[in-house]
């Protein structure tokens, strides 16, 4: 067999992997998002066919925007989502400034405080959150999630952006500071906007598993003025288990703004993770 | 100038950088984290708490019922890890060794599709499994029965001996794109000059893998490994969303995160006790250090790395 050949067939066997693969990923969401428009009749029937003159229903949909109130529940997940990614950004954006620029006493110390957080799951002192929040007031108020979240991302953001911001060039700032700006000016005029890459990485990455996360909203935030939409569609599917219609539709209700923000987004994600961030 | 502060003076700015994040962190994370390790040395009895020492681990480790369901919940945990570890790991590497070559066309497109699941939530991901996998619906049924291996289907989340190894590999599905991604990154960082070296020495194609990039990507490998370990261990929500709290059938599913939200917060007959989950999270708490302990200065510190 001549090399050429030989090539040819390898990239035959490759693309033959890989396409396989991407069939095993996607066929479950493809599945869900084509039944979901179906009559209930059709899902059992042929639940592999596209939805077709006869078989087209929105029923589901109907159901689950009757019942549920995933208006409501999308609000509380951007509330939460967009809050939280804020704190995270500017709080571990300065504490990530103090750390790369300046030398104090117990700057490496801080450093590794700040990081111990990247390995130990924030999970594990549920217990004691959750009395916090009670006696705080807080429990089944967004502030709890947002304020839970952010304590989640600091760790992993402050390192990230402190690499990034040791990059920054010195002159730069002193350049800055000779103008006579002040070092909070030199912070959000200056830094801020060169390390902004950096911090879309780091918004990225913390988006995906707050907005999908169930288990704080299930224990901080369980009432139904504050639901997330990951915890209304577990609610919701939960009690409809025998309506296929309206679980599909609910599913299908649930990809939907991820992957939205997946399509917006998945560029800066995918860049984020091969560029080496998280190494 | 510089003669006449001859004392620094205390730069706030410093403080006021650092504070929020300090603050928040600590507050919520660091403090509530030992306050909960504090808690398992406690126990509830009229409405007041009183200290037990370490009364709560030896209820956990010795009593009867509690100590079986916590090795159950630990068993469970570790061949969710193992399936992990020999499953999506492998499939991960494979994937990125086939993506990162040079002149493969559709690379970007391949890559976005197969990250889609790990973008989903469990709360979709274990719903709509479920649905694929129940007998009612019948799509995996009948897709086996295309293939001709109808025999081979059965209700595999409803059966004790297959519900957690359909688990798992449900989460491995989900969860491929992140091995993927950082293989992939790894991969692409390795110089052309080596492999180009190696080439002309005839070292091309699988041999080029195993001889020259794996061992230049184990480091990667290791910070997946142990990524996976700390994920798999406080896992909960896919569980959770596929079986319930109970964790069935008949606990079969049940790992260390549905055990500890069952004891804290109570199902059925059984009231919540915090003090009782405080003392599962210190036992998770302590097989996370060890884990992470074991890859820090067991593995990170003996792997040898190469600066190119």
């Amino acid at each position: 067999m001549n090399v050429a050949r030989q090539n040819r067939l390898n990239t035959f066997a490759a693309h033959g992997a890989l396409i396989l693969y991407t069939v095993i990923a996607l066929f479950p969401v493809f599945v869900i998002v084509i039944n979901s428009f179906k009559t209930r009749k059709a899902i059992f029937r042929e639940p592999l066919a596209l939805p077709h003159a006869d078989s087209f229903s929105l029923i589901g949909y109907e159901t689950v925007l009757k019942q549920g109130d995933f208006v409501l529940y999308f609000q509380n997940s951007m509330i939460v989502t967009v809050g939280s990614l804020f704190f995270i950004l500017l709080f571990g954006a300065m504490a990530a400034f103090a750390l790369a620029e300046y030398r104090f006493k117990g700057n490496t110390l801080m450093g590794l405080y700040l990081a111990l957080g990247i390995m130990i799951p924030i999970r594990i002192g549920t217990v004691a959150i959750l009395e916090m929040m009670v006696q705080t007031g807080l429990v089944n108020t967004l502030w709890a999630l947002i304020l839970v979240y952010t304590a989640q991302g600091l760790p992993l953001a402050v390192f990230i952006l402190s690499e990034f911001m040791r990059q920054v060039s010195d002159d730069l700032k002193n350049a800055g500071r000779i103008d006579g700006l002040s070092e909070y000016r030199i912070f959000f005029r200056l830094v801020l906007p060169l390390v902004r890459p950096a911090m879309a990485t780091v918004a990225v990455f913390n988006m995906i598993p707050i907005w999908n996360d169930l288990w704080f909203p299930l224990i901080l935030a369980p009432s139904e003025e504050v639901k997330t939409l990951t915890l209304g569609s577990q609610v919701f599917i939960g009690q409809f288990v025998t309506d296929w219609n309206a679980v599909l539709s609910a599913l299908s209700l649930a990809i939907l703004p991820v992957m939205a923000l997946y399509v917006v987004f998945s560029r800066q994600l995918i860049r984020g993770i091969t560029s080496g961030a998280v190494k | 100038m510089a003669e006449q502060q001859t004392k620094p003076k205390f730069r706030w700015h410093i403080l006021v950088f650092l504070a929020p994040a300090v603050l928040v962190y600590t507050a919520v994370m660091i403090y509530p984290l030992f306050n909960t390790l504090r808690l398992s040395l406690f126990t509830e009895v009229d409405q007041t708490r009183i200290f037990v020492g370490l009364q709560n681990f030896r209820t956990l480790f010795g009593d009867a019922i509690w100590s079986t369901q916590f090795w159950n919940a630990l068993g469970n945990n570790f061949w969710f890890f193992l399936v992990h570890m020999l499953v999506q790991n492998p499939i991960g590497v494979a994937l990125a060794a086939i993506l990162s070559h040079p002149k493969l066309r559709f690379a970007g497109f391949y890559r976005s599709a197969i990250f889609i699941p790990t973008i989903l939530s469990f709360v979709i991901v274990g719903f709509a499994w479920k649905l694929i996998l129940s007998p009612i619906w019948g799509i995996a049924p009948g897709l086996l029965d295309a293939v001709g291996l109808k025999s081979l289907y059965a209700p595999w989340l409803g059966k004790e001996a297959y519900a957690l190894t359909t688990l798992s590999l449900v989460s491995v599905w989900q969860f491929v794109g992140i091995p993927m991604m950082l293989i992939y990154a790894a991969l692409l960082s390795i110089p052309d000059e080596i492999l180009e070296s190696a080439e002309v020495d005839g070292i091309t194609g699988l041999a080029a893998f195993w001889k020259i990039k794996l061992p230049l990507i184990l480091p990667s490998i290791g910070i997946i490994s142990i990524l996976t370990f700390v994920a798999n261990f406080n896992a909960f929500d896919l569980i959770y969303a596929a079986q319930g709290a109970l964790a069935g059938p008949d606990f079969s599913t049940d790992i260390l995160g549905t055990f500890m939200y069952r004891t804290f917060f109570g199902f059925q007959l059984q009231l919540g006790d915090p003090h009782m989950g405080s003392t599962i999270a210190s036992a998770m708490f302590a097989i996370i250090l060890i884990g992470v302990c074991l890859y820090l200065f067991g593995i990170q510190s003996r792997m040898r790395r190469y600066q190119f």
